[in-house]
């Protein structure tokens, strides 16, 4: 489909750093005119001058800026801005956001406001997914205020239970709980967690997997009621429910598995009629079971790994998408997984704690980027972490032939990564990259944990 | 013994003061909770006491290594 096709030609990018830089270059690709925003803190990133229009909107707190959704929609207007990339976090999963920047006549960039609602929810979710089919946890619905009622749902599941948060996401706001003494005290805190990150102090039970992957299936669904996977991505190295690594294929997982559980997603996605990129994120067992933890009905911070694998632009692909383009339109009828991607996600925190370490980038030379290893970041040299948003500094994409290929491209990439001024997680990617476990394919999310220095 | 100083592990701002001047704690009982990069870092009491002064204010910046209360008794 030529671009000139797409029912909109200005993008308003609401968003900032690794992904503002990717969804400006995606947005001018297309031929498309990109308009940036940015919060005082972000005056200086780099990205700001691939835009066509750039526009500050407001103090650095987020919620006086990249949050500030009646000051994006009137930015929006005035700009003469036609469409709308959320990009992630921030603003991206909201379905009253979305649904306004509907209202105001812009195309939201992304799937239907309905699919940001439907999926929001967490124990709806799942119960609709259940329902069509895809395996879930043993779990509760919502629960009631109610101790008794509290440990009988707990009873009912068998411990250990994970407590969390209906509204939630991130990882933030989930507790284990080994037995029912420590369930209410578990539900209590995870509510009030909950109430505090995300204004709804709603909280589910959900049966514990002890030492699991996670393994999520990207799919990519058009207004025309077809969806398509494009294979999956291991994002097991997480520290505080955060990924830090991620790649793609999964190591030590059977092609014809993964290829069901995608094709099982896809399907039922497709009869449900989404419409645009999303990401299901599934646990796997150790005895080799999946089971449906939540979907992310957005771009994902990992998608560069799926993009390194299959040549594919998922950004552009979504963009058309939104615009209205079929997906044999926007993916090649074969899709082949070539070699091997790992991401590192590159952290302004302490090594050692993974306490935040904001503060300036007096020194900032990420590795040169070639055909096997890609870059993207929003930082430059010269400009300040601030504390106001997420730690992420940049995203490391390697990509070889083998698996032992990769890693040995990012571990040389990540020692030619050059910070200083603050403190970065580059020493302890090192140590999980160089792990015994990490090596063999042996990775669980407690892995992290358990590598901690 | 002399008052202690806690000091903030973090640059961050101070989301929520927890114990007041005159309060006892515990060790590694949380005194505040700092905010930083969408993470909530708790300043824990390094041993048992009474609070002597709190020295920032919720809302406050605060740097790495700042004194941020003071620990007595």
């Amino acid at each position: 489909m030529p671009e000139s096709s797409l029912p909109f030609r200005s993008v308003l990018v609401a968003n900032r750093g690794a992904v503002a830089a990717r969804v400006i270059r995606a947005v001018k690709a297309l031929g498309l005119r990109a308009i940036a925003v940015h919060s005082e803190a972000d005056a200086g990133a780099p990205y700001l001058a691939e835009a066509d229009a750039v526009h500050a909107i407001g103090p650095a707190p987020a919620r006086e800026s990249y949050l500030n959704q009646d000051r994006l929609l009137e930015l929006a207007r005035a700009a003469g801005a036609d469409a709308l990339h959320p990009g992630y976090g921030f603003l991206s999963e909201n379905a009253g956001f979305a649904t306004r920047v509907e209202a105001t006549g812009l195309t939201f960039i992304g799937p239907a406001p309905r699919w940001l609602a439907a999926m929001g929810e967490k124990t709806e979710a799942r119960a609709l997914m259940a329902r069509h089919g895809m395996p879930v946890a043993a779990g509760s619905g919502l629960l009631p205020d109610d101790a008794a009622a509290v440990l009988a749902a707990g009873r009912g599941i068998g411990f250990p239970v994970l407590v969390k948060p209906a509204a939630g996401g991130g990882g933030i706001g989930m507790l284990a709980a080994a037995d029912e003494a420590a369930l209410l005290a578990a539900v209590e805190r995870a509510r009030a967690l909950a109430g505090r990150s995300f204004g709804d102090a709603g909280v589910y039970l959900e049966r514990l997997v002890e030492r699991p992957r996670h393994v999520e299936f990207q799919v990519l669904g058009d207004r025309h009621g077809q969806v398509r996977h494009v294979f999956e991505r291991d994002c097991s190295v997480q520290r505080r429910h955060q990924k830090v690594l991620e790649e793609s294929p999964a190591p030590m997982l059977p092609r014809p598995q993964a290829t069901a559980m995608a094709e099982q997603a896809a399907a039922v996605l497709a009869r449900l009629g989404y419409d645009n990129i999303g990401t299901v994120e599934m646990l796997l067992g150790a005895d080799g079971s999946f089971i449906f933890l939540e979907m992310n009905t957005r771009l994902q911070v990992e998608h560069g790994v799926t993009e390194m694998v299959t040549g594919l632009d998922l950004v552009a692909a979504m963009i058309r998408l939104a615009g209205g383009a079929r997906l044999e339109q926007v993916l090649p009828a074969a899709i082949a997984l070539s070699g091997h991607a790992i991401e590192a996600r590159v952290y302004a925190e302490n090594p050692v704690n993974f306490f935040p370490s904001p503060g300036p980038l007096n020194r900032f030379r990420p590795p040169p980027a070639d055909a096997g290893l890609r870059v993207e970041t929003g930082y430059a040299e010269g400009m300040v972490v601030t504390p106001h948003y997420d730690p992420m500094l940049a995203k490391v994409i390697a990509h070889a032939p083998t698996r032992d290929g990769a890693i040995a491209r990012l571990e040389e990439a990540l020692h030619g990564f050059e910070v200083a001024g603050i403190r970065t997680n580059i020493p302890f990617l090192h140590r999980v990259l160089a792990s015994e476990a990490f090596r063999a394919g042996q990775v669980h999310t407690g892995l992290a944990q358990e590598l901690k220095a | 013994m002399a008052d202690l100083a806690i000091k903030s592990e973090i640059s961050g701002s101070v989301w929520k003061i927890l114990k007041q001047p005159g309060e006892a704690v515990a060790e590694e009982e949380p005194v505040m909770i700092l905010e930083s990069m969408k993470m909530e870092i708790p300043v824990m009491a390094p041993r048992d006491g009474i609070i002597a002064s709190i020295t920032v204010a919720e809302g406050d910046a605060v740097a790495e290594d700042q004194v941020v209360a003071t620990l007595g008794g």
